[in-house]
Formats: C-alpha cells, structure tokens, sequence
C-alpha cells in the first residue's frame, strides 16, 4: 500500500476513533468516573441502526436521530438513580459498579441477539470513490463525515450553549461552579446522557462499516481508552487528535508489523503516553 | 556560626507562574531564621524546592556541603532536613503515636517499627499530645495536629527544621505554648527555619529574617533592620500602611 | 499474633480437610477455592494495603499460566515452571511497579488494565511460542487417575494459597505493611518522613504479582488446555476486587472469606442460570457495591444494631 492511500484510511478511521471516543472521555473528564458501559452502549447502538433497516429500511444515517434522544434518556437515568449513589467514591468503586453494569448489559445483548457477528448490508451497496489511486468505499466516507459532525455539535453545544458552559464550568472547577449557582447533579446526569447518546450514536455508525456482536464491545472500549490517553482527557480537539495518532500508529504499524500487532502497538503506546506525557498530545485543557 | 544551608540563585516555576526567582540565601547551623512575605510570596515553594517535591529549575542547593538540588524528597528526609506542613498531612487513619513512629521508622534506615514507637513516645509527651497517644489523628483537633506535625517533624532527629505556619490558626494560647516549645528547641541546637505571619513571634524568637516578595529575596538582615526597612514594610503591609506613615511622620 | 490471623489459619486448616469428606466435584471448587483466595489476598497488597486500584491481576495470572505451559511442553517438572513463573512475575512486575505507580487513581487503573491487554495480544502474536489464539496443550503432568490428580492439584493450590496467606500477614506485621498504610493515607507525607514510596510500592506490586503467577501455573496444568481469552480474561482482574470489597478491605481474614463467599455464590449462579451468569454477576457487584461498600463486615450485629439506633 502507498503512503496517501494509508494516510487517507488513517484520517478516516481517525475521525470515527474520535467519535468512538468523545463521550468516553466527556464522562471521565466532567464526572471523573471510567465508564466501562461504554463499549456496550456502542454495540447496542449498532443494533439500533441494524433493527431499524432490516425492519423499516431507513437508512443509519437517520437512525442518528432516533439513537440520540433514546439513549441519552437512558444515561440520564442511570447516572440519576445508580451512579450519582457511588459519584464521590474512591476510582475502585466506581469503575468496578461500571463493570458490573457492563456485564449485565452485555448479557442481555447475548441473550437476545446471540453473540454470532452480523452485518448491515446496505441494498443497492454504495460503491467506493477513487482519486488518483486512493480508493474510498461511499460507506466508510459517509460514516466519516458524519462522525465529523457529531463532534462538530457537540465542541458547538459545549461551546454556546447554556448547558454547554455549566458542563465545561464543573469539569474545570467543580466547587466553583457550585459557588456559582450550578446545578452539579443534574450537570453529571445531563453529561452522562451526553456521553452515552455520543456512544449509541457512534455505533449507528459503526454499523455502516463494522460487523456487529456483543463481543466486539470490549475493542471499542480499548480503542476509547486509548484515544483519550493520547489525545489527552476531556476536550473535543485531544478526541480528534488522540483519534488521528492511533489510526496513524495502527496503519503504519500493521504495514510494517503485520495487522496482528496494531492493537499490541496502541496499548504500548498507551502505556508509554501515560508514564511519559499523561497530559496527552493537547495537555488537559478542559472541554474548550 | 558555619554555615548548614546553602541556595544560589535557585528559580521556579509552575507553567509561567515565576515561584522563585534567582534565591540566594545561606542558613547557618544553630540560628533561628524567620521567612517572611506576603501571601503567594513563594515561602513555601521554597521549603518544597529545598525538600525536593518541587526541584528547582535553576540554582544550586547544597546542604551541609552535599549538592542536594536534585535530590528525592525521602533521601533529604534521611539526610535530617524536616518540615511541618502548612496544611497539616497527618496520616488519618493512625493514631497520633503511629503517626509519629511513621517518621521516626522511616527516617532512620535500620530502625525497628517497636524502638519507632517507643520514641514516637517521648515526642508525643514532648509536645504535650501524650494523652491522645492512641486517638486516630483524624479526631484530634487543629491545634493538636499542629503539635502532631512538629512531633513528627521532630520524630526524624533533624538538623535543619522548616516550621511552615505552625501558629497560623491557633488561639493566643496556643501560640504562646507553641512559641516556647520553638525556643526550647532552638535552645536544643536544632536550626530552624520559621515561616510565619505573625510579626510578634517572629520578634520574638528568630535572629534573622528573609523576607520573600513575588519570588524574590528583598531583604535579609537582623530583624530590627530588615522591618524598618520601606522595602519590606511596602511589600509586607502594601502601600496604604506605608503612606498612611508617612503622613504622621 | 493478631487474633484474625489465628482465625484465617484455622480456616484454611479446615479447608485443607475436604478431601476427607468431599469426591471429585468438592475438589474442584476446593481448588478454585483456593485459586481466588490467592488472587484476592495478593491483590490485597496493592489495592487494599497500598490503595492503588490495580486491574492487572489477570495479566499476572495469564503471564504465569502460559510460563508454566511452556515450560511444561519443553520438559520442566511441574514445581520448577510454576516456582520460575513466581520469581520472574516478581521481578518483571516490580521493575514494570517503579514506571507505572508514579500514575495515580484512573491513570493507574486504565494502566493496569492496559497490561493486560498488551500481555493477551504478546501471547495472542507470539504463535509459535504460544499457540496463539489456538491456545496451548499442556502435557498431562502424570499418570495417576481421576481422582488422584483431582487431590493432587487441591493440595498443589492449597499450599500456595497457605504461602499467599503467610506472605500477606507478614507484610501485614512488618516496617512494609506500615509503609504501604503510609502511602495509602498520604503519599506526600509518606515519602516527607523518610519513606521510600517508589521502592515500596514497587516490592507490593511484585508480592501482589508472584502468587497469581504461580496459581497461573498450577490452573495451566490443572485444565491441560489454555487459551488468551481465557487465562487474560479481565474477569480475573476484578473478580478479586468484588471477593475484597465484600470481605471488606484490608484485613487478610475478610478478604478470604469475600473469596470464598464470592465462590459459593458464583456456584449458585453457574447452576441456576446458566445463560445469565454474567448478568447476575454484575448485578451482584452492582448490588453490593451500592448497598453494602464496606463489606458484609458492616452486616456484623454491632453495626447493624447501631445502624437501627441511627434510625
Ligand atoms: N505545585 C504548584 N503548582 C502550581 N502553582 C504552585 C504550586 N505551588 C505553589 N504554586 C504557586 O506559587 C506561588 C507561591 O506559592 P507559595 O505557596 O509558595 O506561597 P506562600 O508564600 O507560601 O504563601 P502563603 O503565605 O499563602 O502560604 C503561588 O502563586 C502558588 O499558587
Ligand atoms: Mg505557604
């Protein structure tokens, strides 16, 4: 493979890396809790996007629309009635009532969709573009850009909104921002929806290109953690930027290690970036 | 008078926030010296940067006539430079006496956890906490923390003792005891450096004082000398005081 | 000696008496038994000692399970695999110890578990060591039947879980459990007396290490058959974070009882809901985590009866 073809497949997967990972690191950065459901919530959005085509044929990029509001209720809820319980406990508690969450959800999705993979297949298939000699398949390039604009309305939510300044606010001071008259709880309940509408959206779109199992939950989770150690924890450009490095190390190292070792590659990395830069690639700057 | 502590032009700073700039400063064995300055003024960057929590970026720190500007926090601790804490960092879950025994182990190699806490004792009696021996620390109230810290501080035989606002919320009372106990130990031998803010006890125990504004030494001098000086008293009080001064004079 | 000390003791006499009553079936879940105890009390060293929340115990389980299967397939009698297993995970993780504690909180969470994962894809890669994801045959260790080979794998588990116990009262009693209390209560005071925290937390992690390794080893040889995702499952990281939460941390005792509590319920399970039990597992953990975080230590008639009071 040439180098554009392999710096325009890194940029693509970046992107959907980034989308993997924003309300990953949006949860961890405000409520300063690792979300082990993540991953899960992922996967139960790609069955979304699956259900409504096989069913009612509309197409993953209007299942968008349908996945946000559902699955923002549901993190809202889970954070009001279960986290917010253990929200000041030590790292050990929360992560660890995250991963019990986790294993129920996962089960369920055993159960009632089998642990076989399946896959979206869009009828008529889309095609691929070329340019030159760089070849785009239409699927990936849609799941992209749309990816690209997840985020693009989460930096301008965080950024305009009223909601958006309290999120920021708490994530930078939270004692401040209750001297200030913010609601803190229902800002971690309204940023825990976030994060999961975020998850349950970027698997609609993972749906597009990736086969879809229950036990693939555990590589998005990996890859979320990954992204926001490198990209650096809580802001929408270190997402973006985590994201680009990881799918540029994983290119680059599976055409020179072979494809086996990408993932062995980015948790070394992850390791090294802890040890040695755990600010991440854009430092800790906070949520814009 | 030799000479146990030296720093020469020792900087610091916290992602553009100057902490230290160009210190130099020389402690000698036995005196009683008083840091002072302004809130935000550096004094306790500078017990970290000589401590190594907070090595200096540039600067040289020596200490009885080792290098120590980039030493571990754990090594100057043998080598018999202690500190309180501005705010106390007791071990919560201990009793006061483990709390002590905690320095008296650790600072000396070799020591055992059962002569730790037979010494950890006599520190607690010396600064009169023997009866909350086996309180956990987290019930004792702030003034006898304050005592706990110096014990513990005291616990590690040190030969230089930064005492970092140790009076700062103490009733009268307190103080008062507080500031015989310092005088015993300066009696003792033990060099102290003292940060303090409050101006009476300063004057009354130390023989010298350095007085830190914005990172940087402004004065150093018998302490009669260094409060009349208008530099310092600009600094320390802001110029409404000095002003207002002026005027009566 | 403590009193709890003496206790734990008796119980692990008592458990070494099952043989004597139980067959084959008593032998296995003794040996698991056996098994978790020893993660659960070596994670006790670093998690609930030093209060650093390790998630790593599945890549020292997984590190000494493949160790020893080598080992075993190049002609190694048993005690040597599972005994060099033990050393090298101790001294790999103590040395691996001094770069990763200096992270705290998350960063040491995610970096634990990140270990994992790195170990599972090594072994996953490195085929023809390891098999890859084929896993690894491991050569039957002897000639002798069912039921012998059932006790003899019992009592190889027991006599670790018996040296996995001494270790931690040791460590417990000694200038180094102190030290790790020191840190886990204040690490800037700790290393401010004098104590060299890198060093120490180093050596726990190490301890917290070489004894899963070596379970890692007699579980390989006990199964005959391992595979990455099984012996890295990240199950094994926190299956002895919930046996500890529940024994309520720290204390040698309640950890081994959480353990052995864990076991009997994770029994219930497999047998009634087969399809569910990961779901009731993690119902479980949720359960106990919200409503009893202190362990069933505070469902101890004292307490209860003062939680009434408070009522
Ligand atoms: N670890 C640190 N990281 C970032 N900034 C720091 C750190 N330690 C101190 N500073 C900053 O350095 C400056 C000097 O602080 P320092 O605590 O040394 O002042 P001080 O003279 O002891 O004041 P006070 O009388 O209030 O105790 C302050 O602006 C403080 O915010
Ligand atoms: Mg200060």
């Amino acid at each position: 493979m040439h180098a554009a073809q392999i710096l325009v497949n890194a940029v693509v997967l970046g992107c959907l890396y980034a989308c993997i990972a924003i309300g990953f690191s949006l949860v961890w950065g405000v409520l300063n809790v690792i979300n082990l459901i993540h991953g899960s919530f992922i996967v139960l959005g790609a069955y979304l996007a699956f259900g409504l085509y096989n069913a009612l044929h509309i197409s993953p990029w209007y299942s968008v629309a349908v996945a946000a509001p559902l699955f923002f209720v549901l993190g809202y809820l889970l954070q009001r009635l279960l986290l917010n319980r253990v929200i000041t406990a030590p790292v050990l508690v929360t992560l660890t009532l995250t991963f019990g969450l986790d294993l129920i959800l996962n089960n369920a999705m055993i159960y009632f969709f089998k642990a076989d993979y399946r896959k979206l297949m869009l009828t008529p298939s889309l095609g691929s573009v070329s340019i030159f000699d760089v070849v785009v398949p239409v699927d990936r390039l849609i799941a992209t850009v749309s990816a690209l604009a997840l985020t693009g309305v989460l930096y301008l939510l965080l950024r305009r909104s009223r909601v958006g300044r309290a999120i920021v606010a708490v994530r930078l001071d939270r004692d401040a921002a209750v001297l200030m008259g913010v609601d803190v709880k229902s800002i971690y309940a309204i940023a825990f929806g976030l994060g999961a509408a975020l998850a349950g959206c970027a698997g609609v779109l993972m749906a597009l290109i990736f086969p879809i199992s229950p036990l693939t939950s555990s590589g998005y989770l990996g890859k979320a953690f990954v992204v926001c150690v490198l990209g650096g924890l809580g802001s929408v450009s270190g997402a973006l930027a985590g994201g680009l490095l990881l799918a540029l190390v994983e290119g680059i190292g599976s055409t020179f290690f072979g494809p086996a070792h990408a993932t062995t590659l980015s948790f070394i990395l992850l390791i090294i970036f802890l040890i040695l830069r755990p600010q991440g690639l854009l430092g800790r700057k906070g949520f814009e | 008078m030799s000479e146990i502590l030296r720093l020469e032009n020792v900087s610091r700073h916290f992602s553009g926030l100057q902490a230290l700039r160009d210190v130099t400063l020389a402690v000698n064995g036995g005196e009683v010296l008083g840091l002072i300055g302004p809130n935000g003024a550096g004094k306790t960057t500078l017990v970290n940067t000589i401590c190594g929590v907070t090595p200096a970026n540039s600067g040289k720190v020596s200490f009885d006539g080792k290098d120590i500007t980039r030493i571990k926090t754990y090594q100057a601790a043998r080598l018999g430079l202690s500190r309180t804490f501005q705010i106390v960092q007791p071990f919560a879950e201990f009793t006061a006496l483990d709390n002590v025994a905690a320095a008296a182990l650790f600072s000396q190699p070799g020591q055992s956890l059962n002569t730790a806490r037979e010494q950890a004792m006599a520190h607690l009696v010396y600064v009169g906490l023997e009866l909350q021996a086996n309180q956990s620390a987290a019930t004792l109230t702030l003034a006898m923390r304050k005592r706990l810290e110096l014990a513990k501080a005291l616990a590690m035989k040190p030969k230089l003792l930064f005492l970092d606002e140790v009076n700062a919320g103490l009733n009268s009372a307190e103080v008062e005891r507080a500031t015989k106990l310092i005088h015993e130990l300066a009696a003792g031998g033990i060099t102290i450096v003292m940060i303090e803010h409050l101006m009476k006890v300063v004057l009354n125990v130390c023989t010298r004082i350095a007085v830190l504004h914005n990172g940087a030494l402004i004065a150093d001098g018998a302490p009669r000398e260094v409060i009349e000086n208008p530099a310092v008293v600009e600094a320390y009080l802001g110029q409404q005081y000095t002003k207002r001064n002026a005027g009566r004079g | 000696m403590r009193k709890s000390n003496i206790v734990l003791l008796i119980l692990l006499a008592v458990v070494a008496a099952l043989p004597l009553v139980g067959g084959p079936y008593a032998l296995r879940l003794g040996t698991i038994a056996c098994m978790y105890a020893i993660l659960a009390l070596s994670w006790n060293v670093v998690g609930g000692f030093a209060g650093y929340p390790s998630f790593a115990t599945a890549a020292f389980f997984g590190f000494g399970a493949y160790t020893t299967g080598v080992l075993l397939g190049k002609g190694l009698p048993l005690w040597l695999g599972v005994v060099i297993s033990a050393v090298a995970a101790l001294l790999v993780t103590a040395a691996l110890g001094a770069a990763l504690l200096r992270l705290r909180g998350h960063y040491f969470a995610i970096a634990s578990l990140s270990l994992v994962e790195v170990l599972r894809e090594l072994v996953n890669n490195a085929t023809d060591l390891t098999g890859g994801g084929m896993g690894l045959n491991i050569p039957l260790v002897s000639g002798f039947g069912v039921l012998a080979e059932a006790m003899f794998f019992f009592y190889a588990m027991w006599i670790l879980l018996l040296l996995t116990a001494l270790m931690v009262m040791a460590v417990a009693g000694s200038k180094l459990g102190f030290g790790l209390a020191c840190i886990r209560q204040n690490e800037t005071a700790s290393s401010m007396v004098g104590l060299n925290t890198t060093l120490y937390k180093s050596i726990a992690f190490g301890l917290s290490a070489c004894f899963v390794s070596a379970a890692g080893g007699v579980y390989a040889a006990w199964v005959h058959y391992i595979d990455p995702s099984d012996v890295f499952d990240i199950l094994y990281s926190v299956k002895p974070i919930v046996m500890a939460l529940m024994g309520g941390l720290g204390s040698p005792l309640g950890v081994a009882c959480g353990a052995f509590l864990y076991l009997g319920l994770e029994e219930v399970v497999w047998r009634n809901y087969i399809q569910f039990h990961t779901g009731v597992l993690g119902l479980i953990i949720v359960l106990l985590l919200l409503f009893l975080p202190h362990g069933l230590i505070s469902l101890r008639p004292a307490n209860l009866w003062r939680r009434v009071k408070h009522v």
